[in-house]
């Protein structure tokens, strides 16, 4: 055992790979991205690890690792699961032989996602068990006991954990690699009866399924992290009449906001499905009112409700449904210590301190939405194909990634985003409807091979009239720089095969397909003026690498005599670079990563020093760097 | 030692995040319990970041409530304002000078007052620590130390319970060798200028 400072991410990597973990397959988001990271990091040699092609892709591989009888783990954010969910559902009929542990990443806020889904809903829903921690250290010790429930009672689990767990860090005490659980594993034993879905197979299990759910109330009741903690002190003897139930970090916020005046009884909810109802239903003895402090969905509310109902006791829940507790967005400790405030019944000076500066209004403060990187690719790509579009009816369709931040003014080249690779297929939409609109469908190199591929055969097929960008950066870059089937890298440090996204649209039938360096913009520009109208599917590959693994190769400078003061460079582009100084543009050089974009632009040729176009298009790519034949 | 909330601010990129490592790995070093929460992901493409750190004991949730920090460390003015809501009766808060001026300001659509969120500071913090950061870049020959030199502010004023010392041997663990030089001499950097 040793001490380590940990985030609840690499807690949860380490405490999967202390429980003999053997594959770990899963696909970035935040705030997922960290665990599957520290794995392959950390990696004791035993483990492969996989950055896979999306989370449908990840959820089959390892259930392939579990039928093995291997212990196996799947990583995503929440609405990856949305991508893993066929998989999963079929999964939890099946059932598993080695320990599977499904860890979903749940974003309350939402703070970097589409959705707040909750993953403990989604648990309900597929019948799969869930574990939901309330800490880093607990994150830690839970998922090792994943492991062996999930084996146990041969089911897939969730280990479900939201962005404060994920993201917090926390000094706790881990196992040596001596200490690390030994597991074997029998190798996949032919079965057809067992690891083939049929309709009587589903028919059977589903009734089996149901059975242990039920079981398992009472088995999860005696599970130590299901917990009452019951009112002490002074209280002692008088009945407690007010109880709170919780879960993750909202318990923390709560046991925070408590104190030893408090009469209040508290339940510690680790595994909202299958719900501990035994020990619930000693939690609600005696009790008047009790207040849930949930984040994303009312999952311990509607199950106390149920349980309530089902055994005619008269105790008021309060929680979202009632209006207690926000139906949206994230807890906080001022919400959650006022919501118990209004619970107890407290005078208003029991309430939390206050800054000592409520007289004192502040001035307004500037909003800060995050934006493309000074220098970043993407806004040389939507620059050109904006102006080239000029003055044409148009729809940009964005899609998800670093370059939905395109959508920001004064760029303002996003009108619709939804879901990973939706973009494509919404611009065919458009287009079948309404033959006059420019259809464009921007995409990132790393959604293309996740989510992009199937929309283009589909516009191909279907005969659609659009013209695809691929935004290519070589990286997955929002969620922290991870290899992908185009970088030609895997997380596992291996060189490999690079995927042409040039050979791949050829191969569906794209007979236009170019690629060329955004930062060149005059090229771009006329590239996809060109390109726009040719008739059909066609696709124009904007090939630069992110700012972020690239060094800058120079800083531009405005000449504030050449300089007219036009203020075009800063209007149009919004790079963080390019500020105004006594009227006159002046660039950043913390910032500027000599891209020239602005120096391209610039009416009075006033500004220059960058060289990021004289490293031309396609030299450090797979591609084939062809232009149409 | 009393138990202490920490909290740092800023803009994405600014370094926050190597700083509330350092105080955690120094607060570490002391056998000082430590939890820390922060942000990470899109809000770092140059959106207001933040890091909260609890030192002492019997912590139980990373986040710090409203109206209990002990001291604000802010790398940007304007986020200092922002996160004075959280800051206790009395706290402390060192704080850059040197706005960051977010593109929605640059391109006219919002507005950054510098010269009244300077003055709000000083009316309405008791203990504040300017730090002049344009001045000490150019004095240290880089603005990549700016995490570190607050740092060192920050410990100055008493109110982390850590002494430089145990920062600076947390740097040294973490940060290159060849950076150990500019990063001691931004850790001892003091010519800002106090308001009390």
């Amino acid at each position: 055992m040793h001490k380590e400072f940990l985030m609840g991410n690499e807690a949860i990597a380490l405490g999967a790979i202390a429980a003999g973990v053997k594959l770990v397959a899963g696909y970035p988001g935040t705030p997922s991205t960290e665990v599957l990271e520290t794995v392959a990091k950390r990696n004791p040699g035993s483990i492969y690890v996989e950055w896979s092609v999306n989370e449908k892709a990840a959820m089959e591989v390892a259930a392939g690792a579990a039928y093995s009888g291997a212990r196996a783990m799947v990583t995503m954010k929440q609405v990856g699961l949305n991508v893993a969910s066929d998989p999963l559902m079929s999964l939890e009929y099946v059932g598993v032989k080695g320990g599977m542990v499904v860890m979903v990443a749940d974003d309350p806020g939402p703070i970097s996602s589409q959705t707040e889904q909750d993953t403990r809903t989604f648990a309900i829903f597929s019948k799969v068990p869930v574990f939901d921690p309330t800490s880093v250290a607990e994150a830690y010790e839970m998922i090792q006991e994943a492991f062996d429930f999930s084996e146990q009672y041969h089911t897939p689990v969730f280990f479900r954990c939201t962005t404060r767990v994920d993201h917090g860090y926390e000094a706790i005490t881990v196992k040596d690699a001596e200490e690390y659980k030994k597991t074997s594993m029998e190798g996949f034993v032919k079965d057809s009866s067992r690891w083939v879905i049929f309709p009587r197979l589903s028919f059977k299990n589903h009734g089996l399924i149901e059975q242990r759910n039920s079981e398992l109330t009472a088995v999860l009741s005696h599970y130590p992290r299901n917990e009452i903690r019951e009112e002490t002190g002074s209280y002692k003897e008088k009945p407690c009449r007010k109880g709170i139930a919780s879960h993750g970090i909202s318990y923390m916020y709560t046991a925070d906001s408590l104190d030893k005046d408090n009469h209040v009884r508290l339940l510690k909810v680790a595994t909202p499905f299958p719900f501990p109802e035994e020990l619930a239903l000693r939690f609600l003895e005696g009790l008047d009112e009790v207040l849930c402090i949930e984040e994303l969905d009312p999952v311990i509310e509607r199950a106390l409700l149920q349980l309530c109902g089902k055994h005619q006791l008269q105790v008021k829940i309060r929680g979202k449904l009632t209006g207690d507790i926000a139906p949206a967005g994230e807890n906080t400790m001022l919400s959650v210590s006022k919501a118990i405030h209004n619970f107890l019944g407290q005078a208003e000076e029991a309430m939390p301190p206050q800054a000592d500066i409520p007289t004192l209004s502040p001035p307004p403060l500037p909003v800060r939405p995050p934006v493309l990187c000074a220098g970043c690719p993407h806004r040389a790509s939507f620059y050109a194909v904006k102006q080239a579009m000029k003055g044409k009816k148009t729809i940009y369709c964005g899609d998800i990634g670093c370059y939905t931040l395109g959508n920001a003014m004064p760029l303002d080249m996003c009108d619709t985003c939804l879901c990973m690779g939706a973009g494509i297929n919404i611009a065919q939409g458009v287009g079948h409807l309404d033959k006059e609109t420019k259809c464009f469908a921007f995409v990132g190199d790393s959604t293309f091979f996740a989510a992009g591929l199937t929309g283009v055969v589909n516009a191909f097929y279907n005969q659609a009239d659009m013209t695809l960008v691929v935004l290519d950066n070589s990286t997955t870059a929002m969620t922290g720089h991870q290899p992908h089937p185009g970088t030609g890298r895997t997380v596992m440090g291996q060189v490999v095969e690079k995927v042409s996204i040039e050979k791949v649209l050829r191969a569906i039938g794209l007979t236009v397909v170019e690629t060329v360096n955004p930062l060149d913009f005059a090229q771009a520009r006329d590239t996809i003026r060109r390109v726009a109208e040719e008739p059909g599917v066609k696709a124009v590959i904007f090939r630069s690498p992110c700012i972020a693994f690239t060094k800058p190769t120079g800083h531009s400078a405005v000449n504030a005599e050449k300089c007219i003061g036009c203020k075009k460079c800063i209007r149009e582009l919004g790079c963080p670079a390019l500020i105004l100084r006594d009227g006159k543009a002046f660039i950043d050089t913390a910032l500027c990563t000599g891209c020239s974009l602005c120096e391209q632009i610039c009416p009075a040729g006033a500004i220059s020093g960058g060289d990021r176009t004289v490293a031309s298009s396609g030299d450090r790519t797979g591609g084939d760097n062809k232009h149409a034949e | 030692m009393q138990n202490k909330n920490i909290i740092l601010c800023g803009v994405g990129g600014q370094g926050t995040i190597l700083a509330s490592k350092l105080m955690a790995a120094a607060a570490m070093r002391k056998g000082i319990e430590v939890k820390t929460a922060e942000t990470i992901g899109m809000a770092q493409r140059g959106g207001s970041v933040f890091s909260h750190v609890r030192l002492g004991e019997g912590l139980q949730s990373p986040m710090i409530a409203p109206g209990k920090a002990d001291i604000i460390i802010a790398f940007e003015p304007a986020e200092a304002v922002r996160h004075l809501p959280f800051l206790k009766k009395g706290g402390t808060v060192v704080t850059s000078t040197a706005p960051i001026y977010p593109v929605s300001a640059l391109i006219g659509a919002s507005t950054y007052p510098v010269a009244d969120i300077l003055q709000h500071l000083q009316k309405s913090v008791e203990k504040l620590t300017l730090i002049d950061s344009e001045t000490a870049a150019k004095e240290l020959g880089s603005l990549r130390v700016l995490n570190v030199l607050l740092l060192g502010a920050a410990v100055r004023t008493g109110e982390l319970g850590l002494e430089i010392e145990d920062i600076q041997a947390a740097l040294h663990e973490k940060v290159p060798a060849k950076f150990h030089e500019l990063n001691d001499k931004a850790l001892i950097y003091t010519t800002e200028t106090r308001f009390s």
